[in-house]
């Protein structure tokens, strides 16, 4: 469905140097998937984000949709895709229902359809009462819902979230994760990023790990609980890791304090970022 | 808005009507340079809010996201500021004829009007994509608009300026608005080298501003 070639993403910073946000990252993101970027702050992944939605070009590689690049069929790409930014971004103007009729209007939609789709979302993500407040008079988590519902508004096929559920409570949480399972259901391919590892473990099918703008691996995440060694011994804070539970066991209990657990994704994710190992 | 008024009561008004040119009154005189600076103005301030909806509500992003054609945005843009800019052209032109000026009114003026405003619409626009603060765009308008408003054939003629100054003077639009407007409120011609360097202004700022569009999330 989306085939990231080799993309690199240079910004210029002062004057003439250059800082490589992105650096030569291949990978693709099936049809129908839940899809996680993994990675620590300033690894990479909003840009990643923001070159697969059009915002930037990339400074070099490609981006196909369906063997299309972008300027081949802009306008029919964009249609396709519903974006969920990191940071609020509403005109600040308008109320929460307009923001929504803005949005709607910009993808062309028709005004029954409008009306019932703003009506939908907003019951959905409980926000019905809050419909002609200004956007600035919402909470934080309020603003986050409004974001999310604005980027269904035009039933989008490829739906990109960036740090959906920061600042959410636990409840608002699992809704969201409730819906992201929803869509995909109904065939919406997904594309997240989060530092919740939690999170990424519950939803994806499968996840890629940026660090320092380098793609460093992509597998599902029991694969790569698999691969890294399904069993951890931990000890103080050593971490050692084991594919079958008998060795695991053995190397337990010739350490101090130390217990034997299932392999997390988190696990994974420090041990391949911090520690820069490869698997 | 207020500004131009002010401009048109104290030195109109006040001073203008009892200055004798050859031509007519001091009021005729400044009434098409005011008309030119408001144009300018209105233009200007009324499309640098997307310099705020680019860096700080970020609410840019929504219609770069959208499939909607840039050139449409930008477009939609200009013609808010052209309209905002042709209504506070008539208030301009009803007070000074309040004042007891005379001025002949026709399409062309408003043609002019409308081409000035688009012209600083795309000065507010560019600007907007390519500064990264709010002092900046107040150091445009301090250092580019001002000086303009006032050396622009406006309040004086530029006949009397020194060579150098004047061939300066004279590459800018402004002083080509207010030359064509001043030309056409006392009946005279439309002036079509200065229309035409007005309309090439207008031109390379679309091109401009719609480049500074395409990539101002690059920074
Ligand atoms: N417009 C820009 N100009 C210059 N550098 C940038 C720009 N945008 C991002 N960067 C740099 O690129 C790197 C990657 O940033 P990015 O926002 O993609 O990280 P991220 O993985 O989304 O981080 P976070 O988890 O904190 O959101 C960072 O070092 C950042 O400083
Ligand atoms: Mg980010």
């Amino acid at each position: 469905m989306i085939e990231i070639l080799n993309v690199v993403k240079k910004f210029k910073t002062n004057g003439a140097n250059f800082k490589t946000a992105v650096n030569d990252v291949t990978f693709s993101i099936r049809r129908n998937e839940i899809f996680g970027l993994l990675g620590t702050n300033g690894a990479g992944k909003t840009t990643i984000l923001k070159m697969l939605t059009g915002q930037i070009q990339p400074t070099a590689g490609k981006i196909f949709y369906d063997g299309k690049t972008f300027n081949e069929n802009l306008f029919e790409i964009k249609k396709m895709l519903g974006v969920v930014p990191q940071h609020i971004n509403f005109d600040q103007e308008l109320t929460v229902e307009e923001n929504l009729e803005l949005h709607a209007r910009l993808y062309g939609m028709e005004k029954i359809e409008r009306q019932n789709r703003i009506t939908e979302l907003l019951d959905y993500m409980e926000l019905a009462e809050y419909r002609n407040y200004n956007v600035r008079k919402l909470s934080g988590g309020m603003k986050r819902r409004l974001l999310i519902a604005r980027a269904l508004i035009h039933r989008p096929k490829i739906i990109f979230l960036d740090e959906p559920t920061v600042a959410l409570d636990p409840q608002v949480r699992r809704r969201i994760w409730n819906l992201i399972e929803e869509l995909a259901k109904n065939g919406v391919t997904i594309v997240l990023t989060t530092h919740y590892i939690e999170e990424a473990e519950n939803l994806c099918n499968r996840t890629a790990i940026i660090n320092a703008g380098k793609l460093i691996a992509e597998n599902s995440p029991v694969g790569f609980c698999e691969s890294l060694g399904k069993f951890t011994v931990e000890s103080a804070d050593t971490f050692k890791f084991f594919h079958d539970k008998e060795s695991a066991e053995k190397a337990a209990s010739l350490l101090e304090n130390s217990k034997v657990r299932q392999t997390k994704l988190e696990d994974v994710f420090i041990e391949l970022t911090e520690r820069g190992k490869n698997l | 808005m207020v500004a131009p008024l002010l401009y048109l009561t104290a030195f109109g008004w006040g001073l203008g009507r009892s200055v004798q040119l050859q031509s007519g009154t001091y009021l005729d005189f400044i009434v098409p340079g005011i008309m030119a600076l408001n144009s300018m103005n209105i233009g200007f301030h009324s499309i640098i809010s997307v310099h705020a909806e680019r860096v700080y509500h970020k609410s840019l992003e929504e219609y770069l996201i959208s499939p909607i054609d840039p050139k449409s945005f930008l477009t939609g843009k200009i013609l808010g500021a052209v309209l905002k800019g042709l209504i506070s052209s008539v208030i301009i032109i009803l007070t000074a004829l309040i004042f007891g000026a005379n001025l002949t009114l026709s399409a062309e003026l408003f043609f002019v009007l409308a081409l000035n405003t688009v012209i600083f619409a795309e000065v507010g626009f560019y600007a907007a994509m390519r500064l990264a603060t709010y002092e900046e765009m107040a150091q445009v308008n301090t250092y580019i608009l001002l000086p303009m408003s006032f050396m622009c054939g406006t309040f004086f003629s530029t006949a009397t300026l020194p060579e150098g100054l004047r061939f300066f003077i004279n590459c800018l639009p402004l002083t080509h608005a207010s030359q064509l407007l001043r030309s056409l409120t006392v009946g005279g011609s439309i002036l079509f080298d200065s229309l035409l360097i007005l309309a090439i202004f207008a031109a390379l700022g679309f091109f401009l501003s719609l480049k500074a569009l395409k990539k101002c999330q690059e920074d």
